[in-house]
């Protein structure tokens, strides 16, 4: 029987894979995919012999920086990230998690200046056992990953 | 040692030491014993009030003017050009050019940070809405060991409103520093914030939580009483609920001798006027303690040079 792929290879380009099941949308916001014209390719929930289920991203002609690939870390620790050029991979990104993240989520606190002046948000990243905990830079308060929002 | 306080910010009470904390008090011990005149001569401090206060501003503009500082600002944001729409970080960018530190409250969480931000000169936190007041908290540490003779190894209980109270927050993260037991007593809805509580947990400080004032009135030394405000819990259950938080003078019956009572004020009903005589009252000291703490960050803030 032929092997066949659930998502098309792709030339050139960034493929990020072993994605925690659900975070794969919140990484196309968080990297901004949709603002550019190039092809993702989004895999849902696909069968993993290490994780049960996974989900997978391919984007065409983009190849992530070091510092796009360690803000995938903070939803995805397990996620690999390949860069392939003309179907080969040509480069495994080595990640790690930042120290802070500047203007990709929103503070929760709706009393927090950054909702009132037009300021960016900054968060310092925590990672506590399984959980990965956000503090805003402004107002000190610390929410759950899974909690913060994605600015759009 | 040198200064490590000279032109630094002072926005949470997170960002300082125990070294820097300690050495805050011991100048502000010197200071409320004898405070020369002419210590912040030439010096311009910006009293920047976005919403109303009473105690500290007044504390913080008694403070530097009897240091010989000289003091501009506002006590409301009513005449400012905020109101036509300027951003903070514009208003405050042009007062750091004016004055050599900015003393801010303000009601958004997060306001002083962002005026640091903004800011070339050194700026103090004096509130910024339900996140921090350290200047306060360095106060209730100052008027602590003023009493008690000592910071560690004491009970202290805080009452009434955790969950919003600035005070408390900023209180409850300096008592990380030392070895102190902590009672919180609130009602549920009114309890110190989770995140708060992780970091006590984290950091092994001691506390339990109770719903009722006079169980633990016989087990500490200081007793941080705050303000319940109606709003924050609806006409019917603050009725059902407040007469666990105010305290009168037969619910200190059981209390140690050396026990004190602090409030950051203004009180309501929630301590007796009768207490005021006893000798647990130690909240109007608690208030005028406020000037020698805040003239000693001006100081150690505009002067390099250490106090002899």
């Amino acid at each position: 029987m032929t092997k066949t792929l659930a998502v098309a290879a792709i030339k050139n380009g960034t493929v990020i894979d072993h994605i925690r099941p659900g975070q794969a949308l919140r990484i196309i916001h968080l990297l901004r995919l949709l603002k550019d014209k190039h092809r993702v390719t989004v895999g849902l929930n696909l069968p993993s012999k290490s994780m049960g289920l996974k989900d997978l991203i391919k984007v065409e002609k983009r190849l992530l920086s070091n510092d796009e690939a360690n803000e995938v870390v903070i939803f995805a620790p397990e996620a690999t990230i390949n860069i392939v050029e003309n179907f080969e991979v040509t480069q495994k990104k080595s990640t790690r998690l930042p120290v802070s993240i500047a203007n990709v989520f929103a503070c929760l606190n709706i009393s927090c200046i950054t909702h009132h002046e037009p300021i960016e948000n900054l968060f310092y990243i925590e990672e506590r056992g399984k959980q990965m905990r956000l503090t805003c830079h402004y107002c000190e308060k610390t929410f759950d990953r899974d909690q913060a929002k994605v600015k759009i | 040692m040198g200064n490590p306080l000279h032109q630094r910010d002072i926005l949470s009470i997170k960002d300082l030491t125990l070294d820097s904390i300690q050495f805050i008090l011991k100048t502000a011990q010197k200071l409320k014993q004898q405070a020369p005149k002419n210590l912040l001569q030439d010096k311009l401090i910006a009293h920047c009030f976005f919403e109303p206060s009473t105690r500290t501003r007044l504390s913080f503009e008694t403070a530097a003017l009897r240091l010989g500082a000289k003091s501009i600002g506002f006590s409301n944001d009513e005449s400012l050009s905020t109101q036509k729409g300027e951003t903070l970080s514009d208003t405050i960018r042009v007062i750091s050019n004016y004055a050599d530190l900015i003393v801010i409250r303000h009601p958004r969480e997060g306001a002083a940070r962002l005026a640091a931000d903004a800011s070339d000169k050194p700026v103090i936190n004096a509130g910024d809405g339900a996140n921090q007041h350290p200047t306060q908290a360095l106060v209730d540490l100052f008027t602590i060991q003023e009493c008690q003779h000592r910071l560690d190894g004491l009970s202290i209980a805080l009452v009434g409103d955790l969950k919003y109270g600035r005070t408390i927050h900023s209180f409850a993260q300096a008592c990380l520093l030392f070895d102190v037991r902590l009672y919180l007593v609130s009602p549920d809805e009114l309890a110190l914030p989770d995140t708060i509580c992780d970091t006590l947990k984290k950091q092994g400080v001691r506390f339990s939580l109770h719903q009722s004032l006079e169980e633990v009135v016989p087990k500490v030394d200081i007793l941080y009483m705050t303000r319940i405000q109606q709003e924050r819990l609806g006409a019917t259950e603050f009725q059902l609920v407040k007469n666990n938080y105010i305290l009168t003078p037969s619910s200190l019956k059981k209390a140690k001798k050396n026990l004190k009572i602090l409030h950051p004020l203004p009180r309501l009903s929630e301590i007796d006027l009768e207490v005021d005589h006893s000798p647990y009252a130690y909240y109007f000291t608690q208030a005028a303690n406020g000037v020698p703490v805040r003239q000693a960050l001006l100081n150690l803030i505009l002067n390099e040079q250490l106090l002899s």
